[in-house]
């Protein structure tokens, strides 16, 4: 049984998510409203920004779900490629410093080169295909989950490594008990970016537009 | 049951070398509880931390083939495992999981007072709850040495009292030797049989005092040898 206290905090947390669901979906409508209000007023040039009651025409009117299937297979398959294929090298660079001293700054060069500009040799290379545009997808998003999951690996708290020595722990275990759930946030983290990056490498003018 | 022989230390920089112990030797007696002390910088925690495997030695030997326990100042919980987890860490790392070590952890866990936490997680817990739980993690591989580097210094007075005496009783009933850093000089007569001073620059032991404590820690302070003892101490730290 719980007290009056108790049950009042759960209610005070309860009501705080539902306001903020309610204010979220507030100002999505809200910002929809404004934004045909500004089209019907021909306050917004609705050739380029076009208005939500013409966005339901199209919606209703074409039959966007292949596309829409194409295009979620390719952002999701890139995801699981980018994230599993980051995560792996961050652990092999934390595991070796050597290859890691070696590898660090192609890696930084890597990660500045504007992939957009590497899209026609992609082309040529493996073809105008959705390889192309997977590929696309890994080179923007995978470098950049190495750089920040290898990162938040070398801040693990040195403190709790050094307890784990203590215990005669090997690497491998050093990584699985400590370094990696203590970086779980920063790696959850760097998967929500890497969703999106994932998503940019197959809109790019490279991805979509060129190939398809 | 250790054995240490002219250890020296040397960490090394781009710009110098820092050499923090210069010749250091002791030896560790079975069922025996040594106190190290001297200023801050000395050198300390660098002994403990070559004794505990942590970091390597630049020259010397040491001599020792028991199970090495050691307990730092801070609890250093993981804080996504329960309590349970946490004390069960070092088991797991050492592959020593099995019923009979769980049972102990969970009499442990009982006998300090912490058995209707074992689901929680470290930041429901006291400061002073989670450096207990931190004391049967370490108790819990069954150390044949005990390191405690200042282990005990944040805790409050009422529960250093109760744990002092329990891990003196614990350290007795299971034959287990400790060597314990803290820079409070009461904490090292009341505990120890002997104290090593250290002294600094260079980094050697300068003087090694025999206590000839008999009663448990908590009545120590008031045997007729503590007062001389402490201002012993003192005078060469």
């Amino acid at each position: 049984m719980y007290s009056k206290e108790h049950i009042k905090y759960i209610k005070k947390i309860k009501k705080s998510n539902i306001i903020a669901s309610f204010t979220q979906i507030f100002i999505v409508i809200f910002f929809i409203f404004i934004w045909q209000i500004l089209a019907n007023k021909e306050m917004i040039n609705t050739f380029i920004l076009s208005s939500p009651k013409e966005v339901i025409k199209c919606l209703i009117n074409t039959n966007f779900l292949p596309h829409i299937a194409v295009t979620l297979f390719e952002t999701i398959i890139s995801f699981i490629i980018g994230t599993i294929l980051g995560i792996a090298i961050s652990f092999l660079l934390w595991y070796n410093k050597f290859i890691c001293k070696v590898i660090d700054p192609f890696l930084t060069i890597i990660n500045s080169l504007p992939k957009v500009a590497l899209g026609p040799i992609l082309i040529i290379w493996s073809g105008a295909n959705i390889k192309s545009i997977i590929i696309m997808a890994l080179l923007i998003s995978t470098f950049t989950t190495i750089i920040t999951v290898l990162e938040a690996f070398n801040q693990t708290d040195i403190y709790r490594i050094n307890l784990l020595k203590s215990f005669k722990s090997t690497k491998l275990q050093l990584f699985t008990n400590l370094v990696f759930p203590y970086n779980y946030k920063l790696i959850i983290s760097s998967l929500k970016i890497n969703i999106s990056m994932s998503l940019v490498g197959l809109l790019t003018p490279v991805g979509e537009n060129f190939i398809v | 049951m250790l054995i240490v022989n002219n250890l020296k230390k040397n960490y090394h920089t781009l710009k110098d070398e820092i050499k923090t112990l210069h010749n250091i030797s002791f030896e560790l007696k079975e069922n025996e509880f040594i106190s190290i002390v001297g200023p801050s910088g000395c050198g300390k925690s660098t002994i403990l931390s070559i004794l505990a495997g942590i970091i390597d030695k630049s020259d010397g030997i040491i001599i020792c083939d028991k199970t090495i326990g050691y307990m730092l100042q801070d609890d250093l919980l993981f804080e996504w495992l329960t309590i349970y987890d946490n004390c069960l860490l070092g088991l797991k790392i050492q592959k020593k999981l099995n019923s009979e070590n769980k049972k102990y952890v969970l009499d442990l866990l009982e006998k300090y007072g912490l058995k209707d936490f074992i689901n929680m997680y470290p930041n429901n817990l006291s400061g002073g709850m989670r450096q207990r739980v931190a004391l049967i993690r370490t108790l819990a591989i069954k150390p044949e040495i005990l390191l405690l580097d200042e282990a005990f210094s944040k805790l409050d007075s009422q529960t250093k009292k109760f744990v002092i005496d329990d891990i003196f009783n614990i350290l007795r009933e299971e034959k287990i030797s400790c060597i314990m850093v803290t820079h409070d000089i009461s904490d090292a007569i009341t505990f120890s049989d002997r104290i090593l001073i250290l002294q600094e620059k260079p980094s050697i032991i300068k003087k090694e005092i025999i206590t000839n404590m008999t009663e448990i820690p908590s009545k120590r302070v008031y045997e007729k040898e503590y007062l001389k003892l402490l201002k012993e101490v003192d005078d060469n730290v």
